[in-house]
């Protein structure tokens, strides 16, 4: 069985090269052994929790310049922290509404229910671009600006018209799926944790193929380790298919119409 | 990513400088590369499966009929075996039994048991006895976080000993899952690994393959544990992108054998792994089948 896949969540940390376009040859490289077709990418070389206006432009350049290098493979997502509200907004602007970018990336600046976040959310929504909030619930503690799905179910409920990808579906995803499970304009990103028998399975009974997404987070992972959550899922093919690209063509047909790009 | 995970490295740079060779490319899809990986040469031996049933949720896998089947279909040819009743159960004679006869009743073969012994239950002794006089098993299953001892404590060290003059293989289970989602009520600390290495260099005749360790042991640390004594690793919790590629950049080959960690974990996850890393012609074979082949074969 062939599957077209897109991979919804990469980064270019923790793979090797020195430049951002060397580091995303190689990752398609790798992508292109287990047959992933497209890559969506963020963030740059060096990581902040935290980052200053400074930090965020030199991510964000750092992402431009390695999709720009590969339009055909990758899309980029944009890295903004909330408690930097304007030069967040004036990211989006520079990287979304007049670059090639289609989405946003929210780490751990902030928890995702604060207000903060509502005037870059609803300037995503405008944009059309898919809001990627990283949530996660760690029974050993999470960090001070660490948003949980729960977190995740508030901000959703305030902007019904923005599309939100629930990054690790929270970790524990067993309680991730039920926090953002009655908001449907919250897609489960599967990426990220460890390929936990069942996880799949259980998102696709309780919100439906159409809102799980596959992702990564290589290099941080493996492709293996994350694909083989969809491969290896007790769900029809036809669930696979929509988990593996459809759900994020669809999803980022919008924007990517806006921009003239024929997928 | 995921923020504050202690035990594993955030900038994996230095550990993936590896050199790719020619990347053999999959236009489409990946099932396909499923089937390459599973149809390589002349065997496949999953050293990390367990049977019975995890103590927190239901698995796709958690029936031996089910789990045979799952590891034929991806072409393993011989799965080692421990029990997941053996992390919680006191009565761990009978987890044993059970497992031995599960291990015969089905997969024609396929299945061999590694008994379970928790040297801080009373005349565990037997046990180990048991496991290699009555089951005759090749080797025994050690889960220290879930049965609270340190690698410095004189038990082990007994343990480990009497298992090495039995010409016992000892499977030690670092950690069984993630420490961030584990459940409120069964947090396990994932053992300390530094007292390992001088606890394996005082036991001769020891064979040790540690289960579920790469997630936390990499670099020097990895090596010195290797250098120990006769020690290998599994790739169940390898992670990082061309990972096995990197592994081999640092790591002797004849030392890393293949585990899935299945039912718990998807077994596709380590099947993929080999996949995804370019690969020199001797290696897939080594981690695939010939190294744990070997290793099992010394048993005196
Ligand atoms: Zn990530």
């Amino acid at each position: 069985m062939n599957y077209e896949i897109w991979d919804v969540h990469t980064h270019l940390a923790g793979v090797p090269g020195t430049t951002p376009e060397e580091r995303l040859a190689k990752l398609l490289q790798y992508a292109d052994r287990v047959g992933i077709a497209r890559l969506c990418v963020m963030m740059g070389l060096k990581w902040n929790y935290d980052p200053t206006p400074e930090f965020m432009r030199k991510s964000n350049d750092e992402a431009l310049q390695a999709v720009r290098k590969f339009p055909d493979r990758a899309f980029g997502f944009v890295y903004v922290n909330p408690k930097h509200t304007q030069a967040s907004l004036d990211e989006l602007n520079r990287c979304v509404r007049d670059g090639p970018m289609v989405g946003v990336k929210l780490w751990c600046a902030l928890h995702c229910n604060d207000p903060l976040l509502d005037p870059i959310v609803a300037r995503a929504a405008e944009l059309k671009a898919i809001v990627a909030q990283h949530c996660w619930i760690k029974i050993t503690g999470n960090l001070p600006g660490e948003s949980t799905p729960m977190d995740m179910a508030e901000l959703a409920a305030r902007h019904p018209k923005a599309t939100f990808s629930c990054i690790h579906t929270g970790g524990d995803w067993e309680r991730g799926i039920r926090a953002i499970r009655p908001h449907p304009n919250v897609y489960a990103d599967i990426n990220g944790g460890d390929p936990t028998a069942g996880f799949t399975g259980m998102a696709v009974r309780e919100l439906g193929a159409e809102r799980v997404l596959y992702g990564s987070d290589a290099g941080y992972r493996s492709f293996a380790s994350q694909l083989a959550k969809v491969h290896g899922a007790e769900i029809p093919d036809t669930a696979k298919r929509l988990i593996f690209a459809g759900n994020t063509k669809r999803l980022l047909r919008p924007i990517l119409n806006e921009k003239g790009i024929k997928v | 990513m995921k923020p504050d995970q202690s035990t594993f490295s955030l900038d994996r740079r230095d550990f993936l400088k590896v050199a790719v060779a020619a990347a053999g490319v999959a236009s489409l899809g990946s099932t396909s590369a499923l089937q390459a990986a599973a149809a390589a040469p002349s065997g496949l031996i999953d050293t990390n499966v367990s049977l019975s049933r995890w103590p927190l949720r239901r698995l796709p896998c958690d029936d031996t009929a089910a789990l045979v089947a799952k590891l034929r279909a991806n072409g393993v040819t011989q799965a080692w075996a421990g029990s997941f009743d053996g992390l919680l159960h006191r009565d761990i004679a009978t987890v044993n039994t059970r497992l031995a006869d599960e291990c015969r009743r089905h997969g024609k073969g396929l299945l061999v048991p590694f008994g379970s012994v928790n040297p801080k239950l009373p005349d565990w002794e037997d046990d180990l006895r048991r496991c290699a006089e009555v089951h005759r098993m090749p080797g025994i299953r050690l889960h220290p976080g879930y049965h609270g001892y340190r690698f410095d404590d004189p038990d082990f060290a007994k343990l480990l000993r009497l298992a090495a003059e039995r010409g016992l293989l000892v499977q030690l289970v670092w950690i069984m899952e993630d420490r961030r989602m584990m459940h409120p009520l069964l947090q396990v600390e994932p053992p300390d690994l530094k007292p390992l290495a001088e606890v394996i260099k005082k036991t001769p005749g020891l064979r040790l393959e540690i289960l579920n360790v790469l997630k936390g042991l990499h670099g020097q640390s990895l090596l010195s544990l290797l250098h120990a004594g006769e020690v290998f690793v599994e790739i169940a919790m390898l992670e990082g992108v061309g990972g096995v590629a990197g592994l081999l950049e640092k790591t002797p080959l004849n030392r890393v054998l293949f585990g899935s960690h299945a039912p718990l974990f998807y077994f596709e996850s380590a099947l993929l792994k080999l996949k995804e890393s370019p690969l020199t012609e001797d290696q897939p074979r080594a981690i695939r089948c010939d190294n744990a082949r070997r290793l099992l074969a010394k048993k005196s």
